[in-house]
C-alpha cells in the first residue's frame, strides 16, 4: 500500500447544529502540516459568538436526543465505527499529515482504535442496567442513569482521532450533546470525520468547533450553558478549566500528563531470549509517536547489576530506529507537531546536558531530506542522570528518554513515586512476586506490567496526583457523562404518622 | 550585585508589550504536563487565581511570573530566559491567536546566583 498527503479543500466551516458554517467574524487560521512545514487549509478562527451557536444547539438537541433509546444510540455509534472503518486509510493520512506521526502507527494503531473504541461503547450500554432494591417491605429504590446534558470537551494534538473517540463516544453514547474543539495544530480529521459522518446524527447533537485556546477554548469551558467539561492538556489551562467550572459548579474531568516511570528488574536478563527482546522494545517505547504521548515512557529505571549490558541493547535498538518521510511504511518515527514543540525538545537536550546528563545516543535535531527538509523533526535521544534533574521530573513531550539505575527494589519504588505526576508506569520482570508488588507500590493510574503502551477500550485510563483525575475508556466512563436519578418509591398505603 | 532567577529576550519582550497594550494587565505562569506543558502561559491576572502555592520568581517587562511550589522544588537550581518562537501552542495562553508561543530557554544557576537565591 502506498500513502499519500490527502487532498483538502481550502478552507473548511465549523460543524454546527448539523452543517457546517462560516465563523460569524470571518476569520480563518492557517494550519499547516510539520512533516514540511507546508499549508494544509484554513479553519475557522471562532470567537465567543461562534461557540454560543454551537452551544445553543447542543442545548436544543439535549432533550431529544437524551430520550433516544440505547439500542438506537449504540446502532449509530456502529455505524460512525462502520464509515470510519471503510476510509481508514484515509484518516490515517489525514491524521499524518496534520500531526506528523509514521503512517505506520495511525494506519495500525491511531485509527483502529478509533474504530474499537465507538464499538466498545456502541455495546456496552446495550449490555449494563440500572438497579432496584428493596431498601425494606413497602420501599423500592430504582437507580436510573441519566445523561448530563452538554458536554465541552477540549482534545489534544497527539492522537487526533483517537482522542477525539475517547471523549466523544462515551459521551454520546450515555445520551449527551457534545461541543468538541479540536486541537488547532490538528484540525483536520474531526472535520473529515463530520464530512462523513454527520448525516448520521441529528443536528445539534455533535458539534465542532475550531479555534485558539484564548478565543474559542475559553468561553467553551467557561459557559454557563454547558453541563461538564473533559479537558487533556496541561496543568496550567488544567487549573483554568476547574476554576470556569467551580463557577458554574460544573463537574470537570482532567488528564493532564505524566513522567511515566518505566522500571527493568535484574530477572528480565536471566535468559536471553523473546522475552528479552519484547523487555528491549518496551524500553525503546519511548520514542513511540515521537515521545509525544502523555504516558510516554520517558524514565527509564534499570536495576544497577544488569544495567551496562541491558542499555547496550537499548542503545543500539534506539539507532536502529528509522526516521524520515512520515508516509513510508517503515518509518518509525515521523515529525514532531509544530515548530514550538521541536523549539522546546532542543531546549530541553540542552537543559539536561547542561545539568551533567550523559548523551547515549541522539541528543539533536534530525536533517529530513527532500521535501520533508523543513519539518520538525529530532533524533530518538537517551541520557544518562539521575532522577533530581529537570529532564527528569518534567514532561518534554518528545522523543527523550532520561536513564538511572537503581539497586533493589525499595529504591525502584522511591524513585518510580519521586514526581510530580502519576499517568502510567511500566514494570518488566520475571519474578512473580514483582509482578504484583512493585505495581502495587507505584502511584499511577494505570501500570502495565511485561507490556507498555496498549490501549485497549476496555481498560480504565487516568492519573493520580498531578496528572488529573477521572478516567477515560471502559464502561466506567459512562458514569463521567451522567447523572444518577434516584427514584425512592413507598408502597406503604399508611401515612407517617408526624403531622 | 542584583540577581534575577528569570529574564526575556528582546524579540519576547516586544511582543510582551505588544500583548499588555491588548489585555491589560497578565502575568506569566509556568505551566507543566502534557501536550504543551512546561512552557509558560501569558493569562490575564484577573483570570488566574494564585495563592501562596505560587511561587513570584521574579518581573519581566513589567509581568510577573510565577511557578506552582511543586514544581519550582524541581526548578530552583535553573535560571529561565522567556523566549518566543513562531508556532502554534494549544493552551489560554495569550499570545497563541499571533502565531507565536513563548518558551522557556533555562541553564544551571551560576555559584554566585545559588549563593544569592539557594544558600
Amino acid at each position: 500500500m502506498n500513502y499519500t498527503k490527502p487532498k483538502f479543500k481550502e478552507k473548511y466551516g465549523n460543524y454546527i447544529n448539523g452543517e457546517f458554517i462560516d465563523p460569524i467574524g470571518g476569520q480563518y487560521f492557517e494550519n499547516t502540516s510539520p512533516t514540511n512545514n507546508q499549508l494544509i487549509a484554513k479553519y475557522p478562527r471562532s470567537q465567543k459568538e461562534d461557540v454560543e451557536n454551537a452551544v445553543d444547539a447542543a442545548n436544543a438537541a439535549k432533550e431529544a436526543w437524551g430520550n433516544t433509546s440505547a439500542a438506537h444510540r449504540s446502532s449509530i455509534l456502529q455505524k460512525i465505527a462502520d464509515v470510519i472503518q471503510d476510509n481508514l486509510d484515509e484518516f490515517a493520512a489525514i491524521d499524518t499529515y496534520d500531526n506528523g506521526k509514521a503512517i505506520r502507527e495511525t494506519v495500525n494503531a491511531d485509527i483502529p482504535l478509533a474504530v474499537d473504541h465507538f464499538r466498545y461503547f456502541a455495546s456496552v450500554i446495550r449490555a449494563e442496567e440500572g438497579s432496584a432494591t428493596e431498601l425494606n417491605e413497602n420501599t423500592l429504590s430504582l437507580i436510573i442513569k441519566e445523561p448530563l446534558g452538554v458536554v465541552a470537551q477540549i482534545i489534544p494534538w497527539n492522537f487526533p482521532m483517537l482522542m477525539l473517540a475517547w471523549k466523544v463516544a462515551p459521551a454520546l453514547a450515555s445520551g449527551n450533546c457534545v461541543v468538541l474543539k479540536p486541537a488547532e495544530q490538528t484540525p483536520s480529521s474531526a472535520t473529515f470525520l463530520m464530512e462523513k459522518i454527520g448525516h448520521l446524527l441529528p443536528p445539534g447533537v455533535l458539534n465542532v468547533i475550531h479555534g485558539f485556546g484564548p478565543e474559542a477554548g475559553k468561553p467553551l469551558a467557561s459557559s454557563s450553558k454547558v453541563n461538564k467539561v473533559a479537558f487533556t492538556g496541561e496543568t496550567t489551562t488544567g487549573q483554568m478549566i476547574m476554576q470556569y467550572a467551580s463557577k458554574n459548579l460544573n463537574p470537570v474531568t482532567m488528564e493532564l500528563g505524566g513522567k511515566s516511570p518505566n522500571i527493568f528488574f535484574n530477572s528480565v536478563m536471566d535468559q536471553d531470549d523473546e522475552f528479552l527482546d519484547k523487555c528491549i522494545e518496551g524500553a525503546v517505547l519511548f520514542a513511540f509517536n515521537q515521545g509525544e504521548v502523555c504516558t510516554c515512557p520517558s524514565r527509564l529505571l534499570v536495576q544497577e547489576d544488569i544495567y551496562d549490558k541491558f542499555m547496550d541493547r537499548v542503545v543500539k535498538r534506539t539507532k536502529a530506529i528509522i526516521q524520515g518521510d512520515p508516509f513510508d511504511p517503515n518509518t518509525q518515527i515521523g515529525a514532531q507537531a509544530s515548530n514550538d514543540q521541536y523549539e522546546k525538545i532542543l531546549s530541553y537536550m540542552n537543559i539536561g546536558k547542561d545539568e551533567g546528563a550523559k548523551v547515549l545516543c541522539g541528543g539533536e535535531a534530525f536533517k529530513a531530506s527532500g521535501e520533508y527538509a523543513d519539518g520538525f523533526y529530532i533524533q530518538p535521544t537517551i541520557l544518562e542522570g539521575h532522577n533530581k534533574m529537570r529532564v527528569f521530573q518534567e514532561e518534554i513531550f518528545g522523543p527523550v528518554l532520561a536513564v538511572c539505575k537503581f539497586k533493589d527494589e525499595a529504591e525502584a519504588i522511591e524513585i518510580a513515586n519521586d514526581t510530580l505526576y502519576g499517568l502510567g508506569a511500566g514494570v518488566w520482570t520475571r519474578d512473580a512476586h514483582q509482578l504484583y508488588q512493585i505495581p502495587r507500590a507505584i502511584k499511577a493510574g494505570r501500570v502495565w506490567v511485561n507490556c507498555y503502551h496498549d490501549y485497549p477500550a476496555h481498560a480504565p485510563f487516568g492519573g493520580y496526583k498531578k496528572s488529573g483525575f477521572g478516567r477515560e475508556n471502559h464502561l466506567m466512563m459512562l458514569n463521567h457523562y451522567r447523572q444518577t436519578k434516584n427514584m425512592l418509591i413507598s408502597y406503604d398505603r399508611n401515612k407517617l404518622g408526624f403531622f | 550585585m542584583v540577581y534575577t532567577r528569570v529574564d526575556i529576550t528582546k524579540r519576547a519582550e516586544k511582543l510582551l508589550q505588544d500583548l499588555k497594550a491588548k489585555h491589560g494587565k497578565v502575568i506569566f505562569h509556568q505551566s507543566g504536563g502534557c501536550c504543551d506543558g512546561s512552557s509558560p502561559m501569558l493569562l490575564p491576572e484577573e483570570d488566574f487565581y494564585l495563592d501562596e502555592s505560587d511561587i513570584l520568581m521574579g518581573e519581566i517587562g513589567g509581568v510577573k511570573f510565577y511557578m506552582n511550589e511543586a514544581q519550582f522544588d524541581y526548578w530552583k537550581h535553573t535560571h529561565l530566559t522567556v523566549d518566543v518562537t513562531q508556532g502554534r501552542g494549544s493552551s489560554f495562553s495569550l499570545e497563541i491567536p499571533e502565531g507565536y508561543r513563548f518558551l522557556i530557554k533555562s541553564r544551571l544557576l551560576t555559584k554566585e546566583e545559588e549563593l544569592y537565591f539557594n544558600e
